[in-house]
């Protein structure tokens, strides 16, 4: 009778503090949104530095995903299938910027090139700008989202051993031949885990690139940064309604990630 | 199977497995160039600094109170966090209630909602015009552009830390120390206290530095809600922001660095009580 009760409580206590701390923002973007009705919701979707904001987000989070997932492979393999000196300094190292604030990830590439940065003189030379420009957000986004794949992947290779690899070497398979037929479909469902929350946090990533963009409307900004610029700007409607085309594409990828959670631990991966 | 490989690794070397020069090659190559240069970078950019003027910059009062405050505010959301996160994870695991599957997918909700909006979001809810804003607005308690607004923006963004940190430990406990506990008549709390809570307090370790370390760099989801009053609300990551708009680049830097020297001090020493708490739970 008592643990019924006390089950009760804990149970109420979760929701209302989901619902509270969570759900009831996530809600709150959608209303704030539609507070002016459709039509200025649509114009606020629809506006031109909005799309170009939605294009630039697109492009830094293909980059980062991609090279993140390339990276992620790469450091699972060396880490996974073979033996060597400093594999846990290695492993330490990758998660650095997952234990840095985005803020200082965003200063750090200011101190390489930026006007006092050590590369500035060489990259001044060859007419490229990173800083205030698109390259330096894309930096920004890789650079937060650096672990994200390798992260998901590596305990799932750790578990699973590597005698079967070890065997189709020794029957003569070639390392692509043993990757894509023995090792990806071991790992498949914690790659695309990983490839999902490395989407996630790409897209929504601010302060790194906050600091990196100089907020030049049409130009270097992200979703993110729009939003920010409209809610300074006092057009809070619009701010919301740009939220909302995050907050869609946050919900896609949370019912994504069950999914490929679900499946995973059915496939015994996860 | 197995023979066989110990005997060629005897004959061949350690390394059976093709690739191992080339993916060491790569992941070195990303990892300098994305990690290691730039953290380098920070550290030559410091030892610019004369040591005096570092302490000079570090101590300046304005700076001081943004790390009392992103410390502070931190430090109590995790708290909060360790305590939800407890009561989630323990409900998520042993409990079966309609919504369960629902529930325990919006855990990750702070992950996936981009910072920025988020932050205006809760600045929005919180405000004195917002719909939880005004209740307490009506007893005369101010939320947003308070320390108060701070850490419930932190504890949003901290809870999936704790919750999915302390989740696998309970599904793996197992449940016959609870029985035997009930069984020889300890009450449902003090089974929880003295056979539970030990078990799952590593993990509860993790999830709260993790939670910690998140909310002192935090900065999209807190920089709206906090209002930045100077000496009030104004957080340590929007000091660098600042000193960056002003061109104060030693300044952002000395800044930074103190936040990384104590966020690498954090998960070291969670590091190190949880490895003799291991061994202390073993024996």
């Amino acid at each position: 009778m008592k643990s019924k009760i006390t089950r009760i409580i804990l149970i109420t206590v979760s929701f209302i503090f989901i619902g509270g701390m969570l759900v009831l923002p996530l809600s709150s973007v959608i209303v704030y949104a539609l507070r002016d009705g459709i039509k200025a919701y649509k114009e606020a979707v629809f506006d031109e530095y909005t799309v170009k904001a939605l294009y630039l987000t697109i492009i830094a989070t293909m980059s980062a995903v991609a090279l993140n997932t390339l990276f992620g492979i790469f450091a699972a393999w060396t880490i996974t299938k073979f033996n060597f000196r400093g594999k846990q300094l290695l492993t330490t190292l990758i998660d650095i910027p997952f234990a840095i604030s985005p803020v200082i990830a965003g200063l750090l590439f200011i101190l390489i090139f930026g006007r006092v940065g050590w590369a500035y003189d060489f990259i001044e030379k060859y007419n490229i700008k990173i800083v205030f420009a698109i390259p330096g957000i894309i930096l920004a986004t890789i650079f937060v989202t650096f672990p994200f794949v390798s992260r998901e992947i590596i305990p799932v290779l750790n578990s699973q051993g590597k005698d079967e690899e070890e065997a189709a070497a020794l029957m003569g398979a070639d390392g692509f031949k043993i990757f894509r037929k023995i090792t990806l479909p071991h790992m498949k469902w914690a790659l695309l885990y990983g490839v999902i929350l490395c989407t996630a946090r790409a897209m929504g990533e601010f302060g790194a690139v906050s600091v990196l963009s100089g907020h030049l409307r049409g130009k270097t900004n992200t979703l993110p940064l729009h939003v920010e610029i409209l809610y300074n700007e006092f057009n809070l409607t619009s701010a919301f309604a740009v939220s909302s085309i995050l907050v869609i594409m946050a919900i896609i990828i949370l019912i994504l990630r069950n999914i490929v959670e679900y499946k995973g631990k059915k496939a015994g991966e996860l | 199977m197995k023979e066989l490989i110990k005997k060629t690794k005897g004959k061949y070397g350690k390394k059976i497995i093709p690739g191992f020069g080339i993916s060491m090659g790569i992941t070195i190559s990303f990892l300098s160039l994305i990690v290691l240069i730039p953290m380098a970078s920070i550290i030559v950019n410091a030892s610019g600094l004369s040591f005096e003027e570092f302490i000079g910059i570090v101590t300046e009062k304005q700076v001081v109170s943004g790390y009392k405050v992103s410390f502070l505010c931190a430090f109590i959301a995790a708290l909060i966090n360790s305590g939800f996160g407890v009561i989630l994870a323990w409900v998520l695991v042993k409990y079966e209630f309609p919504g369960k599957r629902i529930l325990d997918g919006l855990i990750e909700l702070p992950f996936a909602l981009p910072t920025a909006v988020a932050g205006i979001t809760l600045t929005a809810l919180y405000s004195d015009k917002g719909w939880i804003g005004k209740i307490f607005a009506g007893a005369g308690i101010q939320i947003a552009y308070t320390k108060v607004g701070i850490i419930i923006a932190m504890v949003f963004i901290g809870i999936p830390f704790v919750v999915r940190a302390i989740q696998p430990v309970l599904e793996k406990l197992d449940t016959q120390y609870e029985e035997a506990a009930t069984m020889l008549g300890a009450s449902g709390s003090k089974t929880f206290l003295k056979v539970i809570l030990p078990e799952i307090f590593p993990a509860m370790l993790t999830g709260f530095g993790l939670a910690l370390a998140r909310g002192i760099g935090e900065y999209g989801s807190v920089v709206f809600i906090a209002g930045n009053i100077p000496y009030k609300t104004q957080i340590a990551p929007l000091l660098i922001m600042t000193k960056l708009e002003q061109y104060k680049y030693a300044d952002a830097t000395g800044i930074a660095l103190v936040m990384l020297i104590a966020s690498f001090l954090i998960l070291l020493i969670i590091n190190i009580v949880q490895s003799y708490m291991n061994k202390v739970t073993n024996n």
